[in-house]
């Protein structure tokens, strides 16, 4: 399928446009953070009368309120998009092309290549994910690129094992007996007419993959493990989790939350719709 | 050759390579570490002599290769050796964990399953309708949110403000836990589990219950579901009594799959409800350094993933004629 037609058709999904429409507006919030941003996120803000404002509510001066160190939690928030999208996007890009790649092997040249790729698919399904991404990066440091690489090394696994089964399938189809009939090159037939009929599906599960990574990440940085130098949503649950603020503080702890869960959803939407695009047997 | 038996042999053999390949694994990640590997497994508050008789124990004196099959031979004896906070050995940390995970991850999953299967009927069912779709995104926002997220927010609603479940831990402060009945079968520990298993439960349902929903809306298609209905029997006759049994052979697999998904779920879990489980405990130990522990929960959360990995392959292939075993 064409990407234009993929995209329009994805437009015209009501459950596919909302996910478009979030994705867009997080890219926007992440690009102009900088202008939209009220504080600097790590400066500690004081009242008029030079108390410093430890998690005060809501308020015109501090729309979303303060930490308890008096930083404000809006421009927080803001800031933390831009960790959450490098992160959901460079895993997502990584996961799918190292899992397409390693799928478009396996199933077009199968035997020993196949048994080979597929048996090591099978050992790292049996990593469990999330303390493997802790004790990697507790080993490696605590920085983002470190979570990022833990990340991928597990998520491939999942597109591989999808991809793999549809690459079977298009390889028995005529177009691919026509090429190779025609003397093209095993990789030139992978790489230029097996590979572009799976990338539909490999999308499908990279808006997927978007969403896990993010939720990784927060999930590590909850743990303690995140970043130190930058502002990700999970460090700010890890803060106000670590300052008891879920008592005290709701306006610290909803909107980091919230953000994660409608831009990990904006990922399960934008999947759904084109899983239901490329299957239309799923529609109701 | 080919047949059941031979299909479950090679799984079986395939699970231990795995498992084997899992130990390699931990014995590199283990010693990459920055510095001096001795610092991680030897205590470096122990005394000359006693560092040096564990260095021996533990052959790190030796090359590495010869390091690498003392540690499988330890690791297949099931000797990881000594806590450096506890001064246990390390199988009897983990044996005073084990039991609250399995109590925890047993209720979460069973909450999740027959949510899974009651909603995912309803919704095929009545597909269409606006009851379908609030469930569906329901169960999508549940499933989008960070389970320590719905966890924090949900004791801080349902505990803190409306003081409906304990903030926390698996019993009150104070409580006799030298028994077994004592401490896992009455009531305040029943209180402190149901929290944290309906917040699992929430984060869990989606995948199963959309599994069971895609399975009944196949299944209704087929043609002794239109004759139930011609027969006139009841619709939720038709529904429970048809649809619903047919339809459950996928939701199985599911299930065995999301168990091992469910290890990470189970840290997070842990952490925010304070539960004192091998999800904590591998927090803990990479906290404290205590890396004979961190690995020995590690692999034993492998061979979890591994073994239900295995289940679910077996049931896939045992529960469905159509698979056909190679």
């Amino acid at each position: 399928m064409e990407g234009n037609r993929l995209v329009k058709l994805l437009l015209k999904d009501k459950l596919g446009l909302i996910g478009v429409a979030l994705m867009i507006f997080f890219i926007a919030l992440a690009v102009f953070a900088p202008l939209i941003i009220t504080h600097d996120p790590q400066t500690q803000n004081y009242s008029s009368d030079g108390k410093l404002l430890n998690m005060a509510p809501p308020s015109s001066e501090h729309i979303l309120g303060t930490t308890k160190m008096g930083r404000d939690v809006f421009s927080q928030v803001v800031a933390g998009t831009r960790v959450a999208l490098v992160v959901g996007f460079t895993c997502a890009l990584m996961v799918t092309v190292i899992g397409t790649v390693i799928a478009l092997l396996a199933g077009y040249f199968g035997g020993w290549v196949d048994d080979f790729l597929m048996r090591a698919t099978d050992i790292i399904y049996g990593i469990p994910f999330l303390p493997f991404v802790m004790i990697m990066v507790a080993v490696l440091g605590p920085s983002i690129w470190n979570i990022i690489i833990a990340i991928v090394l597990i998520m491939w696994r999942t597109t591989t094992r999808v991809i793999r089964s549809e690459v079977l399938s298009i390889k028995q189809r005529t177009f691919i007996q026509a090429a190779k009939l025609n003397g093209a090159s095993s990789l030139r037939i992978v790489f230029r007419h097996v590979a572009p009929n799976v990338i539909p599906l490999a999308l499908v599960f990279g808006s997927l993959a978007m969403g896990q990574a993010i939720v990784t990440e927060a999930s590590i940085s909850f743990l303690g493990y995140g970043d130190p130098m930058l502002i990700s949503w999970g460090k700010i649950l890890y803060d106000a989790y670590i300052a008891h603020a879920i008592t005290e503080a709701w306006w610290w702890v909803i909107p980091p939350g919230l953000a994660i869960t409608l831009l990990v959803m904006s990922g399960f939407f934008v999947s759904r719709s084109l899983e239901e695009i490329l299957n239309p047997r799923l529609r109701r | 050759m080919s047949g059941l038996p031979w299909f479950i042999g090679k799984r079986i053999l395939q699970a231990i390579v795995t498992l084997f390949i899992l130990i390699t694994l931990l014995f590199f990640m283990f010693r990459i570490l920055p510095g001096d590997p001795t610092t991680m497994f030897v205590d470096a508050a122990l005394p000359v002599e006693a560092r040096e008789a564990v260095l021996a124990q533990f052959g790190l004196d030796k090359p590495l290769h010869e390091q690498y099959w003392l540690y499988m031979k330890n690791f297949i004896q099931g000797d990881f050796g000594m806590s450096f906070t506890s001064r246990e050995p390390v199988m009897d940390v983990i044996g005073h964990y084990i039991l609250p995970t399995v109590f925890l991850m047993g209720s979460t999953i069973l909450l999740a399953v027959i949510v899974a299967i009651v909603l995912g009927a309803l919704t095929a069912w009545y597909r269409g309708t606006k009851f379908e779709a609030i469930v569906v995104s329901i169960a999508l926002f549940f499933r989008s949110a960070p389970i320590f997220w719905i966890g924090m927010v949900a004791l801080a609603l349902l505990s803190h403000r409306l003081n409906l479940f304990p903030i926390g831990g698996m019993y009150d402060p104070g409580k006799d836990t030298s028994s077994f009945f004592g401490t896992y079968f009455n009531l305040e520990f029943i209180h402190h589990l149901l929290l944290p298993s309906i917040v699992g439960a929430a984060y869990y349902v989606a995948n199963p219950m959309l599994v069971m929903r895609s399975s009944m809306i196949e299944i209704m298609e087929d043609d002794f579901i239109e004759l139930s209905r011609a027969k006139g029997l009841k619709e939720r006759h038709v529904i429970f009594r048809h649809a619903v049994r047919n339809s459950l052979l996928p939701v199985v697999t599911e299930i065995a799959l999301l168990v091992g998904f469910a290890i990470g779920g189970q840290v997070l879990l842990e952490v925010v409800f304070n539960w004192p489980g091998i999800g904590r405990l591998i927090v803990d130990s990479i906290q404290r350094n205590d890396y004979p522990v961190a690995q020995a929960t590690f692999f034993l959360m492998g061979v979890i993933v591994i073994f239900l990995n295995l289940v679910s392959d077996i049931l896939y292939g045992y529960l469905d004629p159509r698979v056909s075993y190679k």
